[in-house]
């Protein structure tokens, strides 16, 4: 992705940011900490963790997605030579199943296998593939049953699990049910298996102790809840684990599996040595969740001007074997199943279900990048139907604060949808290749690729999108924070983990801007921290954010407080910069070391966002905290003949609240929108009754340089939400849930073709002679 | 603790000519020779090989480059795509070098050979319609300095194979002066395995249009009778232009010899159609032996 996007975009916004971009604090475009250290290669990621004599641990897999175990044979791995231990579902000490949502998968599978990949036992040896070969040499008797690979196919099939075969089932009714328009338009939608493919593979270390505990040292995302996972697997007190959080290599999703933590634990518990996993690329596919391949069948009704009368939509997610967080998607893929528009009366109609395809969990997004795909697909087919122009349906029926959403809820944030419709719009086209002919035309197909500019056609095309931002439906979000002052140095302490996404950074901005120290470090994260939640649904910026601003706040109180009583005036009028107090009107001043007198400050606070309800049995009720809103218009070239696409340009407009830290924002645009052009075009995690074909990244294609295209930042709308910390509402999810959306827009305006699948496949984007 | 691991590379030998090499292989027929390694190396860390010993084949200078042989040119095993991408070797044989462009990212461009292409005979691998196109031949060291010549196309096919301790030593591909084009249809823009792919070589001394097409089937595969078709239609002397209506045909009778219609159902049975997938591969297939034929003629 190239960076000119952020440098050469970002000064031409219709709303151009803020003259001079302070240094530090708030708005300004403070680099990483960490930046040095990765690029340098020198940034310890949990791959490279070390241990003396440690060992190297591997699980078995099943290769069959449904199957029953009929025996276990670990004799021949228990003999080899090097191998310490070998442990199934029966040398689990406390519980054998686990979930981060619901308790419905097992450590170990013991009668049945339900996925493909599925961990039927583990290995530790004194070399990793030692630790390989002994798992292969198990013995496992399967009786291959049929497996449930088709959603619709799976309310009729025999349960797949003693918890049945429906997760949930949300009918969520609106308005009156028998409302028509006067123009109907449907259409069936599906959308692929995303992965979230992160760049580095899972790996961990789990440490014995001699209190008979053990640590974990893991790139979690969720470090307290996967401590507890682990201490009711282990059998132990939560106290006797800890989970001590490594360099994360990215994380677009439930970071790390506790499929492989899990065991982890056990071996080290069981041998009394470090024990070492670091999986393959093929593990991690095979292990970790996906986004939820889903199936949509929608109807839009309209009157005869445009406005929407009714939408009715069923829509059918695939959750693999277990549940995961398969909830929260399907609530959300039905509260946004009309996406970000005024509707007067629907008919949604959501299942989440269990089938022997690989597990399904979140993925950043999740719920609202399907339903965007399919809403907008239906928009595009009412303008058709309309003859109106693609932007003009979309600003006919726009959603904007005080409206009220299918789920009863009213938008009380700030909501400017219309205004980033038609910044997109009006910001001007990219140059056609016959206007600049200076610049060499990347074809469709790549530079190399047979691209013919005779058959190349452009497309442009527009989505609106909305996701919510926190976990929903009554998840208590709470982060707690510390913030310790000493000799000039601050400190954070805050167990929200840097997945990438900026937090550090951020929280180090936030304790410059209240206490006007430049010089803020940011503890690394362990379970004898006090939990902040998991890295999801932006709740970092927000409520660990939000913790951490508090708590810079007392700390500053304390450190004011003596100060004003001697000056007889309130710590408000007070202000700190570059390590210097001064008094509004200039007449007092002192520096922070003076002021501090070698005391050590701390502070400790919590940030908890107003309460949210699940939905009731319609479909009805106040679950989110806040919403985020994004339009991004596509332009797209496509080789009709072939059927290959490129994306030219996508044009964001996004509703952020507030720019904390312009750089970092833009990044994040970037990559949410370029992750969203993978989903479009080309990542789809492809099985073949069950089983995974091409776990790797040759077959998994993620967007490489030549595939992302340009990225322009056209308006970053700051209308700050009064209820959020700062203002600033999360930006990552917003473009991933409105890219595929985009760009399946422009390919349908390029071919004229329905495009009515993601990704979209090149047969999918011949414009076939005579149609 | 035990010492026990799976056995590992015990030997690695570097020798720095062909018939080194070749004696390095028989001295351990249990070696396996190394080139780019960018088959080799994934499949060992995929744990599908483990070889006893490794003959590195990279500093065998005189498989590194080329020369000329009586109007034929003598390309080393060892030449990496990065080297035959580039504009001098482009302007010998313009086809070769576009494959070798078109071959994954610079990373494996610059590690991955054109021997190690032939060895590993992927159905993707995107220098053998090249090679199958020039009808080139195979230089194959075998011990006591013997060498002997087989059609590359032997070997893709298996009708001939590569004996113990034998190794590609280089490939011999005639040099004809004229057009030449490799197109490639991907699912992406960025570097990617090709979903089918057309080499088209123009060959004026023999009146002959030779084309091949790859990544569809095990080994590259030549319509002949498109070929003989549209080089009888081809004026050879004037202008060697088209009609586009010639040029479509010569696709689509590329592509129909290539994925040919299911052959007729017996009576009383339905007749079994192409799948939609195959319909559109084979769409692709004309598509790129019509554009590629269009270049070269251009």
């Amino acid at each position: 992705m190239s960076n000119d996007a952020a440098t050469t975009a970002m000064p031409q916004p219709v709303d151009s940011p803020r003259p001079e971009a302070p240094a530090h604090g708030l708005g300004a475009s403070l680099p990483a900490a960490d930046t040095r250290a990765k690029s340098e290669g020198t940034f310890p990621y949990a791959s490279d963790l070390w241990a003396e004599g440690l060992l190297w641990a591997a699980l078995l897999r099943s290769p069959h997605p449904h199957a029953r175990i009929v025996s276990v044979d670990t004799s021949a791995a228990v003999e080899m030579p090097g191998v310490h231990a070998v442990i199934t579902h029966q040398d689990i000490p406390g519980d054998g199943a686990y979930g981060r949502r619901i308790a419905d998968r097992p450590v170990f599978a013991s009668e049945i296998v339900r996925h493909h990949g599925e961990a039927i036992a583990a290995v530790a040896a004194d070399h990793p593939d030692t630790a390989r070969l002994a798992a292969a040499a198990i013995a496992v008797e399967y009786e291959v049953l049929d497996p449930v690979t088709d959603p619709e196919k799976a309310f009729a099939a025999e349960p797949l699990h003693p918890d049945g075969n429906l997760i949930r089932h949300i009918p969520l009714r609106y308005g009156d049910p028998d409302a028509t328009g006067e123009v109907i338009v449907e259409g069936l939608y599906r959308i692929g298996r995303q992965d979230p493919a992160p760049i580095g593979a899972e790996a961990g270390l789990a440490v014995p102790r001699p209190d008979g505990g053990v640590e974990l040292y893991v790139a979690s995302t969720d470090p307290h809840t996967d401590r507890d996972l682990a201490a009711s697997c282990f059998g132990l007190e939560p106290e006797r684990v800890k989970v001590v959080v490594t360099g994360v290599p990215g994380a677009t999703g439930d970071r790390e599996d506790p499929g492989f933590q899990l065991p982890l634990g056990l071996l080290a518990l069981r041998t009394g040595c470090p024990v070492k996993l670091a999986a393959t690329r093929e593990e991690s596919f095979l292990g970790h969740a996906h986004r939820h391949p889903t199936l949509l069948r929608y109807r839009h009704h309209a009157d005869a001007e445009g406005h929407l009368v009714k939408v009715e939509a069923q829509l059918l997610l695939d959750a693999g074997a277990y549940a995961d967080a398969s909830s929260e998607s399907l609530a959300a893929a039905v509260a946004f199943a009309c996406g970000p528009y005024v509707v007067p009366h629907a008919h949604i109609e959501g299942w989440a279900v269990r089938t022997n395809n690989p597990p399904s969990g979140h993925v950043r997004g999740e719920g609202a990048m399907q339903v965007c795909a399919a809403y907008e697909a239906q928009m595009d087919k009412l303008a058709a139907k309309l003859g109106l122009d693609q932007t003009e349906i979309r600003l006919r029926n726009v959603l904007a604060t005080g409206d009220i959403l299918p789920t009863g809820q009213t938008v009380t944030c700030p909501a400017p949808v219309a205004e980033l419709l038609e910044a997109v719009r009006d910001f001007p086209l990219p140059p056609l290749p016959k206007d600049s002919p200076e610049d060499d035309w990347l074809l469709p197909g790549g530079p190399e690729g047979a691209g013919e500019p005779g058959a190349v056609r452009r497309g442009v095309g527009y989505a609106l999108g909305m996701v919510h931002m926190l976990g929903a439906e009554g998840t208590d979000e709470v982060s707690t924070a510390t913030v310790k002052v000493h000799d000039g140095v601050a400190t954070v302490i805050c167990a929200a983990v840097e997945t990438g996404s900026g937090f550090t950074t951020l929280a180090r901005q936030i304790v410059q801007e209240t206490l006007g120290l430049d010089d803020v470090r940011v503890a690394s994260v362990d379970t004898d921290q006090p939990p902040a939640g998991p890295a999801a649904h932006g709740r970092h910026t927000w409520v660990s954010g939000g913790a951490v601003e508090r708590a810079a706040k007392m700390v500053r109180t304390q450190l004011l407080q003596p100060l004003a009583h001697k000056f007889g005036m309130s710590t408000e009028l007070l202000q700190i910069t570059d390590g210097k107090i001064t008094s509004y009107d200039g007449v007092l001043s002192t520096t922070v070391t003076e002021a501090m007198d070698g005391k050590e400050l701390w502070a400790t606070a919590q940030c908890r966002p107003h309460p949210t309800e699940p939905l009731d049995e319609s479909g009805q009720g106040d679950a989110f905290v806040g919403l985020a809103f994004c339009a991004i218009r596509a332009v797209v070239d496509v080789d009709i003949e072939l059927g290959s696409v490129r994306v030219v340009e996508m044009a964001v407009a996004q509703d952020v609240g507030r720019v904390l830290n312009p750089a970092q924002l833009a990044t994040r645009i970037e990559a949410g929108v370029t992750q969203g052009v993978g989903a479009a075009l080309t990542e789809n995690l492809r099985t073949a009754r069950g089983v995974i074909r091409h776990p790797d990244l040759t077959g998994y294609a993620l967007p490489t340089a030549l595939d992302a295209p340009d990225i322009r930042i056209v308006k970053l709308v700051e209308e700050r939400d009064v209820v959020a910390p700062f203002g600033a509402k999360p930006a990552s999810a917003a473009p991933v849930v409105t890219s595929p959306a985009a760009v399946a827009s422009a390919v349908r305006a390029a071919t004229g073709r329905p495009i009515n699948r993601l990704p979209i496949r090149p047969q999918a984007a011949v414009a076939v002679p005579n149609s | 603790m035990t010492t026990h691991a799976p056995r590992t590379a015990q030997s690695v030998t570097l020798p720095a000519s062909l018939d080194e090499a070749v004696a390095a292989l028989s001295a351990m027929p249990a070696a396996v020779p190394v080139a780019g390694g960018t088959d080799l190396m994934a499949a060992v860390n995929k744990g599908q090989l483990r070889p006893a010993g490794l003959v590195g084949l990279g500093r065998i200078s005189e498989i590194r480059g080329w020369r000329y042989q009586d109007g034929h040119a003598l390309l080393g095993a060892g030449l990496t795509h990065a080297r035959m991408g580039r504009p001098d070797f482009a302007a010998l044989i313009p086809a070769l070098a576009a494959s070798a462009r078109a071959a994954g990212p610079p990373q494996i461009r610059n590690a991955g050979t054109l021997g190690g292409n032939i060895a590993s005979s992927a159905p993707t691998g995107d220098s053998l319609p090249v090679l199958a196109a020039l009808e080139a031949d195979l230089v194959i060291a075998g011990p006591g300095g013997a060498r002997r010549e087989i059609p590359v196309s032997h070997l893709l096919a298996g009708r001939e194979m590569l004996g113990p301790a034998e190794l590609i030593g280089f490939v011999r591909v005639p040099l004809l002066h004229a057009p030449q084009v490799f197109l490639k249809a991907t699912g992406r823009t960025g570097p990617g395995r090709a979903t089918a792919s057309v080499a088209l070589v123009l060959d004026p001394a023999r009146r002959g249009v030779r084309c091949a097409v790859g990544a569809i089937a095990p080994m590259p595969l030549r319509p002949l009778e498109a070929e003989r078709w549209i080089g009888s239609l081809i004026d050879w002397d004037g202008e060697r232009g088209l009609e586009g209506e010639a040029l479509t045909a010569f696709g689509e009778y590329v592509a129909a010899a290539c994925i040919p219609d299911p052959a007729p159902a017996p009576e009383g049975e339905e007749q079994p159609v192409l799948s939609p997938a195959v319909l559109h591969l084979r769409r692709t297939v004309a598509a790129l032996a019509r554009r590629a034929l269009g270049r070269a003629l251009s």
